[in-house]
């Protein structure tokens, strides 16, 4: 009972369009069981988990792409009672992968968290959630509820909480001092959580995609997981593609795929596009032919763009940029947490110069004073938001420096006005329920 | 204690009672001085010819200086033998038999005072929270203060020592409203959209 | 100008450690003592929040970044040993 070397869907497998969740019985029957750890053979298994997913070469799915056999040892090597916790907020509005996981696949998720905490020896497991996707903490909790490991005794203490939304709710440092009953906000590190997190204990957190990638890992082996991708981007990942596509939703594509594949995947183009937009709201923009373009985090970093939390956004040719580029990045300066001045204050100028681009009487140095705002916020505040607004707004100045040298010089243009397409009305919590990624969930298939 | 010997008789009494109320007002100038910088913070007052650290300087070197004519204040008090007021008295409030709930004012305002310089002094052992935290009680000792010099002596009722409180007073709630009325841009609101703690 | 330190004896062990000016941006509040008082190391950005040079002080100007230190009205500024 494996799942075929070099064929995808891995994390998808068995999530047909439209079925239902695959409940505990139906989860075993793809993916099999786990193999016990216990007391004994517990400090084995964790270097056996640390080494293999250390050669398997995966890296956090949340947006840092940080190794996650770094992490592990991190939280390993500080020695004590460590605690887990699972990131499943997922606060950017673009992205769906992480909910869709949550709701239609939460026994890999657990299968992940489980295995973590036993090689860890940790005592402690939380799932944290946003409170806009209550569903996601419903799902999960009726799936732990389900798994025998839960019930016997010495096992962890596994709970679903939780936690104030935002686009910071994700936040390493912001979800740990939330979860321990203070304000949501990020904290100035070190400590970092790996030393001081949940309950003052070493803690791992890691976004549920990881997880779920640690389970097949831990089941299958490295060799397994890098016969899909490429030698810098082993493995695949969910990628969720929005924007001028025929159908929007999840994917899950192999390390380093081209962007092409990916908009084919999602149904292909359904309008021309002006460019894509890679990582985000905290990503960046790229006119780059998509036939040319590999998703692979590392490649991607050396020219400047990031893949973060696997999102793939085709703005269509028909919106304005500047407009749609103004709009995000006034909200994402609303989501600042207000703590640290470079950011409260110089994501809220960027965004007025944006938003004189698309008003009647632009002085025209808006583009110089943004870039130089931007290189003025980064790296100092002290979560990398500032950072995100600074590259998403940066490379939207160099990929659309048309429009935005005709903004500058004249002001609003017709389309200004248009509703945004990058900035969705806000879902209901409601229809998260049913169906957290609102549309099918699509695999790729392997090279 | 030749001095002293010296001072002794009336002329002598007199000569430690004007230096005992002189250094008193002295030292509530000072400490309005110093209570005034504290509210305004040193954005509000600081030029290019008196920046900040200047200004901050000031605010640490007119309470040391406040409480420089406060020890002779209160060494005149204890060794004037007209009035019988011990070293105890001085710290402990509300002990003494000399006019006791005034007295003890004084002494109150000392020791909120004291508590203020030596978690100042300490400040890098003591840590940012807590120092502030104690800092909070030089609010509470200056209208103890103020309270203790209309209270206290035997001139409350002349003249020059009102109009000298009353200049005290005026200045330290002028900075308030100062203080209440004009924000600073660190101080500007918070954007909307910080990460929502409702339940 | 301060003339600068002899080589040797434990005042200048004290003063040739190599440090960094670490700032904590959350409780940091514009007040600009810092950058006053160790211009050469700290400046101020459009809306007065001070951007801190991360490299190590060196000789003179570890008394001018300890001082800056001691100054800061919230504690937001330390030096860091590695």
């Amino acid at each position: 009972m494996t799942l075929d070397a070099a064929e995808l869907p891995r994390l998808l497998a068995g999530l047909a369009a439209g079925a239902k969740p695959l409940d505990l019985d139906a989860h075993r029957a793809i993916f099999g069981d786990t193999l016990p750890i216990t007391r004994r053979t517990l400090s084995r298994a964790r270097e056996q988990l640390i080494a293999e997913i250390g050669r398997a070469g995966l890296t956090g799915k949340g947006g840092g792409s940080f190794p996650t056999a770094r992490k592990l040892r991190a939280v390993a090597d500080r020695g004590g009672t460590p605690a887990v916790v699972v990131t499943a907020t997922e606060g950017e509005p673009l992205s769906r992968k992480d909910r869709l996981l949550a709701t239609r696949a939460p026994h890999l998720v657990l299968d992940g968290a489980l295995t973590v905490a036993a090689a860890l020896g940790a005592r402690r497991i939380v799932l944290a959630h946003d409170r806009l996707h209550l569903g996601v903490g419903g799902r999960l909790r009726a799936a732990a509820a389900s798994r025998p490991e839960l019930a016997v005794r010495g096992a962890p203490d596994l709970t679903v909480q939780a936690v104030p939304d935002g686009y910071l709710s994700g936040q390493e440092t912001a979800l740990v001092a939330a979860l321990n009953g203070r304000r949501a906000v990020p904290a100035f590190t070190p400590p970092y959580p790996f030393e001081r997190g949940l309950g003052r204990v070493p803690t791992f957190v890691s976004n549920i995609e990881t997880y779920a990638q640690i389970a097949l890992i831990a089941r299958y082996g490295a060799a397994w997981y890098r016969a899909v991708g490429t030698e810098q981007a082993p493995g695949s990942r969910l990628v969720t593609v929005g924007g001028a596509v025929a159908s929007p939703g999840v994917v899950e594509v192999p390390g380093g795929v081209r962007a092409a594949e990916v908009l084919v995947a999602a149904g292909g183009l359904s309008e021309p596009v002006a460019a894509l937009l890679l990582g985000g709201y905290g990503g960046t923009w790229t006119r780059v032919d998509p036939a040319a373009l590999e998703l692979d985090e590392v490649r991607l970093r050396a020219t400047g763009l990031t893949l973060g939390p696997g999102l793939v956004f085709a703005l269509p040719a028909s919106a304005c940029p500047v407009a749609e580029v103004a709009a995000v990045v006034r909200f994402m300066a609303g989501e600042s947490a207000g703590q640290c001045g470079p950011c409260r204050f110089g994501l809220e100028a960027i965004a007025g110069a944006l938003q004189d681009l698309c008003a009647d009487d632009p002085r025209g140095d808006e583009p110089q004073q943004i870039r130089r705002w931007a290189t003025m916020v980064s790296g100092r505040g002290a979560c990398a938001h500032p950072d995100g607004v600074a590259r998403f707004a940066a490379s939207a100045l160099t990929v659309f420096a048309g429009e935005v040298a005709d903004h500058a010089r004249y002001g609003r243009c017709e389309r200004c006005d248009q509703p945004s397409v990058l900035l969705p009305s806000r879902p209901s919590s409601a229809s998260s329920l049913v169906d957290a990624a609102g549309t099918d969930a699509i695999a790729l298939g392997g090279q | 204690m030749s001095a002293f010997a010296a001072l002794s008789g009336s002329s002598g009494d007199q000569a430690l009672w004007y230096l005992t109320r002189g250094t008193g007002v002295t030292a509530l100038l000072l400490l309005s001085a110093v209570t005034v910088l504290g509210i305004l913070d040193v954005r509000r007052v600081a030029t290019a010819r008196y920046p900040r650290f200047l200004i901050d300087a000031a605010h640490q070197r007119l309470a040391a200086l406040a409480l420089v004519f406060l020890v002779i204040h209160i060494a005149t008090v204890v060794l004037d033998p007209f009035v019988a007021i011990s070293w105890l008295d001085v710290v402990v409030p509300f002990v003494g038999s000399y006019r006791p709930v005034w007295l003890g004012l004084g002494a109150l305002a000392l020791d909120l005072l004291l508590a203020v310089m030596v978690s100042s002094l300490l400040r890098a052992r003591v840590g940012y929270r807590a120092w502030r935290a104690i800092h909070w009680l030089a609010y509470a000792s200056w209208p103890v203060a103020v309270a203790h010099t209309l209270g206290i002596g035997t001139d409350a009722s002349t003249g020059w020592l009102l109009i000298v409180t009353a200049i005290c007073v005026v200045a330290v709630l002028t900075a308030v409203a100062v203080r209440v009325a004009t924000r600073l841009q660190g101080r500007a609101r918070k954007p909307v959209g910080v990460i929502r703690d409702d339940a | 100008m301060p003339a600068a330190r002899p080589e040797g004896g434990r005042a200048s062990g004290r003063a040739r450690k190599p440090a960094r000016l670490v700032l904590d941006p959350t409780v940091c509040d514009a007040h600009g003592l810092c950058a006053e008082l160790a211009p050469e190391l700290i400046t101020l950005d459009d809306w007065g929040y001070p951007i801190v040079d991360g490299r190590p002080v060196e000789g003179e100007l570890l008394e001018h970044a300890r001082r800056a230190v001691a100054a800061c009205p919230v504690m937001a500024l330390r030096l860091r040993t590695p």
